[in-house]
């Protein structure tokens, strides 16, 4: 029997690192929301490795704050070690990882969400969508409550049909032996959604206690505070360290002789699962020549002795497992406490959805995560704080906000995730960018703030705080161009001593500047400023005059497609009433339907002549309706 | 990308006495003004003006060509986008340097019909024409197809995809040091990025001077006649330059004193040699007349071989047989109006696979079947020498000369002690300007790469 629930503005399936930030950026918008989990002490559970960030996703998770959204503090208050990595490289791929204490993390996010107004957290576990006449208008749960709303977030993970598989063992779950969602991946297919089977998997985990540490090389964490907020200023000090050790010969050659109990080889497993994130059997049978991998020890917490074994992600039977454990150095007596598992789970086509992550077919139901074929929390917070935000602004009847290439790593994950679809779990990655020399770790705030600021998700004081940075930056810059460095002896000592040639005659700082070895500290011993700049500001003068040619050679880029991003399209454009388009291009256009012809172009199988085409047939439409109108 | 500046010659190849190169587009203006110089630069005379100047080089600042340029501001104009015309003389050679200059100042060769297609989408055609439109575009659209396949198969694609997959391979490795930073790979270290670079910039290198028919279409194929005195050398010259207007040009510096002549047969842009040798030494003695012969011979790439139907075969004509050995080369037997003394059988030997054809130059006879074996020779019966093979290849000239000039800025970046990540944006481009001449550039691939070279794994 089913009973009435209550009314909302948005509705939000599930409490992962998607679900979390819809609910919140809904709530923060003004929306009234009601925020559904199948276990309310899952919230924003990490059932995989205990980590945040990283190269392009670390730069997702400053996206997401400059956007006003909540990963980046919450990671911020809980994590065990913090590491800038890349540091040898450009500013363009320098990226944030931090180690989470993943049961901290889990219990900071509750602790918010519970204490945020307009949102309401509730344990159920939604089996049913209402839909009429093509809109979504709330949910029916398995405990029988029928809740209203004019949008539906769904953020399902690796729940729907989630199957656990260790070995020959093979059972409905979702990660970690957490109840799977069985009829909602049903109703999804009954209401025409397109699904796929994916799969991915996770590695043992071990008893720190069990871990002879002296085998292994330490890998600590920076010595420098460092924050994936912009708000952050508390910084942890006590860091925990993570530990190297590898696999050897006899690991090899036990994974070798139980390939034939691997349900990857036997067939059990149906779904597709990432290249980028292969099982240790994977890694064996594919790299054959490769005589040993790494092997990371994590730990989970602060507060815990598990420490999961990153690069042993494996499906093999429990008993291999901890035969292969033992083969690593420093783990010989090692005792597992939880083995490794794969887990098979339906994701829907992405294609299916347009760029603001609303369907196509259902209006007002967004998806968002994993559940739109990505891998990640990273990956899944971005998109669930897009589908969050554009659910709010469907309430508030406003345009989407839809980030492109140019702008944020998310706007590249959603714009290849609708466009092209994937075909495997989809993990960012800094080489999917075209202009990843503008979309940098320190910029992200510079990037968008103003939009979170607009949409009402940055506060007035943090917006003021940027305006004056940005003013800073700009105005240290005008200075260096005008200020002169003479030749002084003392100035050519200091130099020598970095490396750089001394001057000859005088210069203009900012040419000095451009020398590759000379930073702005230098610069600012050469010619000081009136006041110390922040060190962040100090960051951003030097990296856009260091690096101002690729900049703007990628602006130039940027700016040339821009006319192409601006011929948009209808969304109830007849792909079938051209003539001329290639057939392949006719169906993959019908299918994705992109808003814009820069969209368009993106599509796989749509040729350049197929873009010809649409634009003269655009322009054709145009001239039809002047002219019908003129009569 | 659709919307960017274009260019294209807008007259008829090798014909008239003026020829136009036009550009359309938002840099139009911009990329004429670097390699214009007039009293003012473009960009502030007045719109709808013609002006009088100089086209030059900038890379060696010199002077190329006079030339009037149009300068039409948007939207009065026919594409309705800012335009220029450059008015030149209207020989092949200078029409196609200001067209290289051009394209390599960044405007990219139009495809045809696409000045009318601009003129459509930007509202200055009405509808009836529209139709007229998409079939070009259909048209261009196949005849691209059958180009870009039988360039699949070519030496000039494979080498492309050769080059293009070591750098897919660098690349890739560069981004796993992205991507991964803790994964066990060598890092990808300036070192060895500079050695893959100088190797890709050298092997592009020697494919912009071995694209040979590219070169050949943008500089003439240099040709040179030779024979004994009194073969008819000098009449098969008038004939070929009588028939296919020439247009003589005086290059200084590259041939010392030698005055060349430029015809084209059946598009095939011939470069006379030696003309003036031709013409001087009908008369001199057999032995030097072979010496100078030997000369030229080696800085041509088609030899015709005349020979006198009407004599035995001497001497001098096997040496002339021996010096133009391994050369593209055309036998003639002229003077077909005399009675036979020439050993046919022995001709045939010496010319092995090269074909012969017979003329009597005086009669007009045989003239066609000479244009038709030079055609032949050229397109190997394969391609119409129509514009678009032209067109084809000037597009991988300016294409490979971009990718050259990438590279080379990867180079620079190195020497500069720019970070790896940085000087990668430069070698990633050069890889997608090769995609593009090969008409491959899927980013994609970049990733495919990245896992299957390397093991990757949480």
């Amino acid at each position: 029997m089913s009973y009435y629930g209550g009314d909302f503005d948005v509705i939000v399936i599930g409490a992962g690192h998607a679900g979390v930030e819809a609910g919140l950026a809904s709530a923060r918008m003004g929306a009234n929301t009601l925020m559904l989990t199948l276990n309310l002490d899952a919230v924003a559970y990490m059932p995989c490795n205990p980590s945040v960030g990283g190269p392009a996703k670390g730069i997702v998770v400053r996206e997401i704050d400059a956007l006003g959204g909540e990963m980046a503090k919450n990671i911020d208050k809980t994590h065990i070690q913090m590491r800038m990595l890349n540091t040898g490289k450009g500013p363009a791929v320098r990226a944030l990882r931090a180690q989470a204490d993943k049961y901290l993390y889990q219990h900071e996010m509750k602790k918010t969400i519970e204490e945020t107004g307009n949102l309401l957290l509730r344990q159920g576990m939604v089996e049913k969508l209402i839909i009429e006449e093509d809109e979504v208008k709330g949910v029916i749960t398995q405990t029988g409550a029928e809740y209203r709303a004019k949008a539906v977030v769904v953020t399902t993970g690796t729940y729907l049909r989630g199957k656990v598989i260790i070995g020959d063992l093979a059972y409905e779950s979702g990660p970690n032996n957490q109840q799977p969602s069985i009829n909602l991946s049903y109703h999804l297919q009954e209401l025409g959604f397109e699904m796929v089977r994916f799969k991915t998997g996770t590695p043992p985990r071990v008893n720190s206690q069990s871990i002879d540490y002296s085998k292994t090389e330490i890998q600590p964490g920076d010595n420098v505070p460092r924050a994936f907020s912009y708000e952050t200023t508390k910084y942890i000090t006590d860091q925990l360290p993570c530990w190297l050790t590898y696999t050897g010969e006899k690991t090899h050659e036990i994974i070798n002789n139980n390939l034939h109990r691997s349900p990857m080889y036997s067939g059990v497993i149906e779904g597709t699962g990432p290249r980028y994130c292969p099982s240790i059997e994977d890694k064996i049978v594919r790299f054959s020549d490769k005589p040993r991998h790494q092997i990371f020890l994590e730990p989970e917490g602060r507060n815990t002795q598990e420490v999961y074994v990153q690069g042993l992600s494996t499906s093999l039977p429990e008993d291999v497992q901890r035969s292969i454990l033992e083969t690593v150095p420093g783990l010989e007596n090692v005792r597992m406490m939880r083995p490794g598992y794969a887990i098979e789970y339906d994701a829907i086509v992405p294609t299916q959805l347009w760029p603001s992550l609303e369907t196509k077919k259902i209006k007002g139901l967004f998806t968002a995560g994993q559940i739109n074929g990505t891998s990640g929390y990273e990956e899944a917070a971005g998109q669930g704080l897009m589908a969050g935000i554009n659910a709010a602004l469907k309430i508030q009847e406003k345009d989407p906000l839809i980030l492109n290439r140019s702008q944020a790593y998310i706007g590249v994950l959603i714009d290849d995730l609708v466009t092209k679809g994937t075909n495997e779990p989809y993990r960012l990655l800094t080489s999917r960018a075209e202009y990843r020399l503008l979309l940098r770790h320190d910029n992200a705030d510079l990037r968008l703030t103003e939009i979170g600021h607009n949409i009402g998700l940055i506060k007035e004081d943090r917006y003021n705080k940027y305006l004056e940075k940005k003013e800073q930056i700009h105005e240290e810059i005008e200075r260096l161009k005008n200020a002169m460095i003479k030749v002084t002896k003392e100035g050519n000592q200091l130099l020598k001593s970095v490396g750089s040639t001394p001057l000859k005659e005088a210069i203009y700082a900012i040419g000095l500047l451009k020398r590759p070895e000379i930073t702005y500290d230098i610069i600012a011993q050469l010619a000081p400023p009136d006041d110390t700049l922040d060190s962040d500001v100090a960051e951003q003068v030097e990296i856009q005059v260091k690096y101002e040619g690729y900049i703007s050679k990628q602006m130039d880029q940027v700016e040339k497609l821009k006319k192409m991003e601006n011929k948009k399209i209808p969304e109830d454009i007849d792909y079938n009433a051209i003539n001329g388009l290639a057939t392949e291009a006719r169906q993959k256009l019908s299918q994705v339907r992109p808003l814009s012809m820069a969209q368009a172009s993106r599509v796989s199988g749509v040729n350049p002549s197929d873009i010809s085409i649409l634009l003269v047939y655009l322009e054709q439409g145009k001239l039809k309706r002047v002219a019908s109108t003129n009569e | 990308m659709e919307l960017d500046t274009i260019t294209a010659i807008s007259t008829p190849m090798g014909e008239g006495a003026i020829a136009i190169v036009r550009i359309s587009g938002d840099e139009a203006i911009t990329i004429a003004d670097r390699i214009y110089k007039g009293k003012k630069p473009l960009k502030e005379v007045e719109s709808h003006t013609i002006n009088y100047g100089y086209i030059f080089d900038p890379e060696t600042e010199k002077k190329i060509e006079e030339v009037m340029v149009s300068v039409l501001l948007a939207p009065r104009t026919f594409t309705r986008e800012n335009m220029v015309e450059v008015n030149c003389h209207g020989g092949i050679v200078s029409v196609n340097r200001i067209l290289q200059l051009i394209l390599k100042q960044g405007a990219r060769l139009a495809e045809p019909g696409e000045f009318t297609k601009r003129a459509f989408l930007n509202g200055r055609i009405d509808l009836s024409q529209a139709e007229a439109v998409m079939d070009l575009i259909k048209a261009k659209t196949d005849r691209a197809m059958n180009i870009a396949m039988s360039q699949v198969e070519g030496k000039l694609s494979k080498r492309i995809q050769r080059l293009r997959q070591a750098l897919l391979e660098t690349v890739a490795h560069v981004e796993v040091n992205i991507d991964y930073p803790e994964y066990d790979a060598e890092e990808m270290t300036l070192g060895i990025l500079k050695e893959k670079a100088t190797f890709v910039k050298n092997d592009i290198k020697k494919l912009l001077q071995t694209a040979q028919q590219g070169k050949i279409l943008r500089d003439g194929l240099s040709t040179v006649i030779i024979g004994r005195p009194n073969v008819g050398k000098s009449s098969l010259l008038n004939n070929l330059v009588h028939d296919n207007k020439a247009i003589v040009t005086d290059i200084p510096g590259t041939t010392r004193d030698v005055i060349e002549e430029y015809v084209n047969v059946r598009g095939v842009p011939l470069r006379l040699l030696d003309t003036a040798g031709i013409r001087e030494t009908e008369d001199i003695v057999e032995k030097i007349g072979v010496e100078r012969s030997r000369k030229v011979v080696e800085e041509a790439e088609l030899v015709l071989l005349v020979l006198n139907y009407n004599e035995e075969l001497s001497n001098a004509d096997e040496e002339l047989f021996k010096i133009s050995e391994g050369r593209d080369r055309i036998v003639i037997i002229n003077k077909t109006d005399l009675p036979e003394n020439i050993d046919m059988v022995k001709v045939k030997y010496l010319a092995g696979e090269d074909p012969i054809v017979t003329t009597s130059l005086l009669l007009d006879e045989g003239v066609n079947e000479l244009e038709e074996a030079i055609k032949t020779l050229f397109f190997e019966g394969e391609l119409e020498a129509s514009d678009l093979t032209y067109v084809s290849n000037s597009r991988h000239i300016a294409l490979l000369n971009q990718a050259y000039d990438s590279v080379s800025d990867a180079l620079q970046a190195i020497e500069a002690g720019m970070p790896v990540d940085m000087v990668q944006i430069d070698i990633t481009k050069t890889w997608e300007i090769l995609g593009e001449v090969i008409g491959d550039s899927v980013h994609e691939s970049l990733i495919d790469q990245l896992f299957s070279q390397f093991c990757l794994g949480k």
